[in-house]
């Protein structure tokens, strides 16, 4: 059984996410940094999903897909995490209310589970959605 | 044979850790090995000589490939680009030197260009309220010497600063905090149970986006008032409890990052964290720093500052210099269509920007200057790839406490490949001929 | 290079003794010459002032202090910035002017070497790194040594010889000009929260008073032998009663000679004295010390001071006496920043109004001038607002006025709302002395240049010295009509030469020279204790490492100027 769930989501920097932009933002490695969203457990079993699974995200703003993986750094139910990155950006809230800066902490987002969608490599998915063709 | 360069600095994030050292191969060519830097930094060294780098500019096509431009048709675009522009915008600035930032200004100068750094997306609301409050703090050092009562507030420095606590704020047997870690007392403030949370004597587990209301709560329990049974989900009790622990120090510091400056109420939260680094300064010693993220964003902070007077979301487009975030500054400028050319050096807001900010890069003359393939330069014209500051050349860098640092160059960049610095002269003395000011 | 010859200006030189005579100045190969050729560039001075290029000896220009001013206060650029033009790239900032701006400014005035008044070690590069970005006028730096954790530890022990190696390698790795010394010991107690208010009062932890570090330090700097001498800012600044304090620091000269081969005469330098000249109890009472303290400046000839005068505008304080910010901040409730510097020092920042609605920012204004005003001798009394803390440097044009005319004073007393208490607080009043040209020149450019130690190079107009000359729209012949007009004369020269290079022709920039950074390189004999003391303290608890720290490049310091100095023999 899946539904969709809503979640507040944050984004952020990881250490593997640190790494991977160094190793290069073209690479897969990127994508298997920065291309997840880390649930709690609660939040996972709320959606119906095994761990490991594709899911779209979908904001006001947006939406994307990402691997659900289970949080290193929890609990915390209710919030899910994206690390920082084109796959946050793609959904994140844009607004900066006059502010100079985007509320990349606390957009609600909603959950779908979505097993077969492919996780599209960093730059093309940025490519993509300007509407500029990939290599 | 090899050789050790000692007292390398990194130039990857805000701790600017400078005692790395890296061994390369006796002609110097070659980078072999790196000790003392974090998983990051070890990266970006090894990583730099990668045998798939792209070494000469390049045009975007329509199709999408890639053809090789020389340096110099790369400069034509760029000198042309700027100069014909209305408003262009000049971005990034954080992951390159402060000598190319200063030739960046003068181009930004002549092209009146509008002129921002990654304060933009990282640390430019406290910026904001520095400007409001002010800012007691001090160096990384007082911390390592002094610091009995550590908090990080918003931040996770286990992933974003790895070093900070070995470093600075934790471990160091400073001049008076000879005991190292139990010299300290660790208070975390997050939403999430973070590694550095785990480390903490007192996690807050706040309810996210509600930092101002906690901040505003501990202002109050420092002062013996009456507060709600529960502020930001954290229990009263807790409250006097965290307070009592600040209080009690004699050297505190609180280290805060994007879960204040990101979230809903941005500048006022920084705001509020100032005012009770303040409050604490009536009892006992207290001071604040924001763990700036890129390892020269600072520097970039410093010299728009002392050559223009503002230190992030600088317009120059009337031939004087003007500040107004939320309106100068480049999110805004670009989902409001303001910007007719884009010029993007030492970051990448392809990746950091949210995608409407990106969408109009795509759509203008754009140039990407960076070592990587990144997505901006996937949705950049041009794509000029330059030497790794800090590896293939030196240059002053800031660190998060605004100690100037001079990177140190290791190894020779890729034959024929330009420094930033290089770059930029080259396409300010062109700009200078096309505007007949040379 | 060029030759010049500024015709037929009255020249007011104290270095030749030249009381305003028709002179020509001539100038080549970027000095002062006897004479030139006929293919000079004549420049006429009939019926102008011509002086020396003028020397700042206390200014806070460049560095991390000034520059958090900058970026904490933008409204300071709200009315202020002003566009690219010619040779001039846009600037802006009122009381914290950017590098370019603070540049032209400086040299537009006729100023043509400027000395940034207190760099924390650890920060130099970035001082380095303004002054390089400030056109036109050669600059040095003094670092702090008041608050050092080494000579604290030295000077505890009575150690002079360790102190003064340990200055000599601080001078040397941050390209540093002098001693300089802010609230002895009570910034180091301000990384507490605390304080030493009187020179008795001891460092918590390092137990040493500011008495024992000002002595120590004087006997330190004259050791060596340095072009300048220990520049002090005394415990206690801004207090109501605090000119007890500066007395006791004053007394702590006493029976010191100064010794040199640069032509200084004195061994303590006291800095914006008008901020530690303070009479009564609290801000009711509050009255003028000045008199107290130049009584026993005239009186004891081996101190010089400088004025620091209050311009009665809106400005920004900065200084390394920490604690004095946060108490300014309680009483003023404006923005307060401040930065703890490990090993070395402190600033704070806050901005201040001072009003002339507001009887005590009157009294401060009015002590500003009784002092250079009682000083007898105006090669030991130099004009300062101690930039930006009293007030802009621009205004300098402003202070010249008043000192110059008993009736500008007046009409500024007359314009206070509280007139009746700046006149029974202060003497100001009864003053009549007006400064003449020639005082001016000796306060401006030959008194500063001498306590610098740099008699030979500026701050006259003897053949040799470097062609630093300023000619300014002021006729000393004919009477003054109103006295503003010396105001402007003296805001825009008609000429500025720059080490024999013009920088300002009427008014404006034509030419940025090429500035040098002033530095004093000391010799001393090796000194392996203090090396390994150096080193030991890298290891342990600095923030960077010790070759990270010592390293200045190129980049940082194009165009440097040693002074040389030889210590071995001391």
């Amino acid at each position: 059984m899946t539904k969709n769930i809503t979640i507040n989501l944050i984004s952020g920097r990881t250490i593997q996410q640190g790494v991977a932009i160094e190793g290069g933002k073209e690479k897969a490695n990127y994508r298997t940094a920065a291309g997840i969203i880390e649930l709690d457990p609660t939040d996972l079993k709320r959606l119906g999903v095994w761990k490991n699974t594709n899911v779209r995200v979908t904001s006001p703003y947006g939406n994307v897909i990402v691997k659900a993986i289970e949080t290193t750094q929890g609990p915390h139910p209710g919030v899910a995490f994206i690390p920082m990155g084109p796959w946050a950006n793609s959904i994140v809230d844009p607004n900066t209310y006059s502010t100079g800066m985007p509320t990349f902490k606390g957009t609600p987002v909603t959950l779908e589970v979505t097993p077969n969608e492919p996780i599209m490599l960093g730059i093309q998915l940025v490519q993509k959605q300007c509407g500029v063709k990939s290599e | 044979m090899t050789k050790t360069v000692t007292d390398v600095i990194c130039p990857f994030c805000g701790t600017l850790c400078d005692d790395l050292e890296v061994v390369v191969s006796d002609d110097g060519k070659k980078l072999l090995e790196v000790y003392n830097a974090c998983v990051i930094g070890t990266e970006k060294f090894l990583h730099s000589q990668s045998a798939d780098r792209v070494t000469r500019p390049r045009m975007h096509q329509e199709d999408g490939s890639w053809k090789e431009v020389s340096y110099d048709e790369a400069v034509e675009y760029t000198a042309q680009m700027l100069a014909k522009a209305k408003k262009p915008l000049m971005y990034g600035w954080s992951s390159t030197n402060c000598e190319a930032q200063s030739v960046g200004n003068e181009i930004a100068e002549i092209s009146r260009a509008c002129c921002d750094n990654t304060a933009a997306v990282c640390h430019g609301t406290t910026l904001i309220a520095v400007q409001d409050i002010g800012l007691p703090t001090c160096t990384l050092g007082e911390v390592k010497n002094r610091a009995d009562r550590v908090i990080f507030w918003g931040c996770n420095p286990a992933h974003a600063h790895p070093r900070h606590m070995s470093r600075y704020s934790i471990f160091p047997r400073g001049f008076f905090t000879g005991k190292g870690q139990m010299s300290r007392k660790l208070i975390v403030v997050d939403p999430r149970t973070t590694d550095t949370a785990k480390m903490a004597d007192v996690h807050l587990q706040v309810e996210q986006g509600r930092d101002y209301e906690l901040l505003d709560a501990l202002r109050v329990a420092l002062k013996g008032e009456w507060l709600p049974d529960e502020v930001a989900g954290i229990p009263a009790e807790k409250i006097r409890e965290a307070a009592d622990v600040l209080k009690s120090g004699r050297f505190g510091i609180i280290f805060f990052g994007m879960g204040v400056t990101q979230s809903i109420s941005k500048n006022h939260n920084i705001d509020a964290a100032i005012a009770l680094t303040k409050d604490l300064n009536e009892y006992t010693k207290y001071s604040i720093m924001p763990m700036r993220g890129h390892y020269n964003v600072t520097g970039s902070g410093e010299v728009f500052a002392w050559q223009f007077g503002f230190p992030y979301a600088v317009d120059l487009s009337r031939g004087f210099a003007r500040y107004n975030p939320g309106d100068t500054s480049s999110i805004d400028l670009l989902t409001r269509g303001e910007i007719d050319a884009m010029f993007t050096i030492g970051s990448d807001p392809g990746a950091h920007f949210p995608i409407s900010a990106v969408k109009p890069i795509a759509n203008v003359p754009s140039v990407c200057i960076d070592p990587h393939l990144t997505p901006t330069s996937g949705v950049s014209k041009l794509h000029v790839p330059v030497a790794f500051n800090g590896v293939e050349c030196g240059g002053n860098c800031y660190r998060m406490d605004n100690v100037p640092i001079d990177c140190r160059k290791v190894v020779e960049p890729p034959e024929g490949m330009l420094t930033d610095e290089q770059f930029l002269i080259k396409v300010r003395d062109r700009l200078k001929q096309l505007k007949g000011a040379a | 290079m060029s030759e010049y010859l500024i015709k037929n200006g009255h020249v007011f030189d104290p270095v030749q003794g030249i009381k305003g005579d028709k002179k020509d100045i001539a100038i080549k190969d970027g000095k002062i010459v006897d004479k030139v050729g006929s293919g000079a560039k004549v420049i006429d001075a009939s019926g102008k002032t011509v002086m020396a290029g003028a020397v700042e000896i206390h200014a806070h220009i460049a560095g991390p202090k000034v520059n958090l001013g900058r970026i904490y206060r933008p409204e300071d650029k709200l009315f202020s910035c002003t566009p690219t033009h010619g040779m001039e790239r846009m600037g802006g900032g009122a009381s914290i002017p950017t590098t370019f701006k603070t540049g032209y400014e400086y040299a537009k005035m006729g100023y043509t070497t400027a000395m940034e008044a207190a760099m924390p070690p650890l920060f130099a590069r970035h001082v380095h790194e303004e002054i390089r970005d400030t056109p036109i006028i050669d600059e040095g730096a003094f670092p702090v040594f008041g608050n050092n954790w080494f000579v604290l530890e030295y000077l505890k022990n009575q150690e002079v010889e360790n102190t003064a190696a340990y200055i000599a390698w601080m001078l040397r790795v941050t390209k540093g000009y002098a001693v300089k010394v802010v609230n002895p010991g009570g910034t180091e107690a301000w990384a507490w929260g605390l304080n030493c208010l009187s020179v008795n009062d001891p460092v918590p932890y390092f137990d040493i008073t500011p008495a024992e570090i000002v002595k120590g330090l004087i006997e330190a700097n004259e050791y060596l032998g340095l072009p300048h001498s220990m520049h002090i800012h005394p415990n206690n600044l801004g207090n109501p009663g605090c000119y007890e304090t500066t007395l006791d620091t004053l007394k702590l000269a006493e029976g010191y000679k100064a010794k040199n081969t640069f032509g200084r005469e004195q061994v303590m330098h006291l800095t914006h004295s008008q901020f530690h000249s303070y009479k009564g109890t609290n801000w009711g009472d509050f009255e003028s010390g000045a008199k107290e303290i130049t009584d026993y400046v005239n009186k004891n000839k081996n101190i010089t001071i400088d004025t620091g005068n209050v311009t009665l505008d809106e400005t920004t304080t900065m200084t390394a006496d920490g604690p004095f910010e946060h108490h300014l901040t309680g009483l003023n409730h404006l923005k307060w920043a401040n930065c703890d510097v490990e090993l070395e020092t402190a600033a704070g920042v806050v901005p201040y109004i001072y009003s002339p609605n507001i009887s005590v920012c009157a009294i401060q204004w009015a002590i500003g001038l009784e002092i250079p005003l009682m000083m007898k001798d105006p090669m030991r009394c130099y004009i300062t607002t101690d930039h930006p803390n009293a007030g802009p440097f621009t205004r300098y044009p402003r202070v010249i006025k008043w000192l110059m005319s008993k009736k500008a004073r007046d009409t500024q007393v007359n314009a206070f709302k509280h007139k009746d208490k700046v006149l029974s607080q202060t003497s100001i009043g009864e003053l009549d002395r007006e400064i003449s040209l020639y005082e001016l020149a000796q306060m401006t450019r030959a008194g500063p240049a001498k306590s610098l130690g740099l008699t030979a190079i500026c701050g006259g107009l003897k053949p040799g010295m470097d062609a630093d000359v300023a000619v300014y729209n002021f006729n000393p012949d004919k009477p003054v009509a109103n006295p503003d007009d010396i105001e402007t004369a003296f805001s825009r020269c008609a000429a500025v030469f720059k080490s024999g290079v013009q920088v300002v022709s009427n008014g404006e920039i034509v030419g940025t020279g090429n500035k040098r950074t002033l530095w004093v390189n000391v010799k001393v004999n090796d000194n392996p204790q203090v090396m390994r003391d150096i080193n030991e303290k890298f290891v342990k608890y600095y923030s960077m490492t010790q070759n990270n720290y010592e390293a200045l490049g190129h980049h940082f310091v194009p165009n440097p100027f040693a002074l040389e100095v030889d210590a071995t023999q001391a």
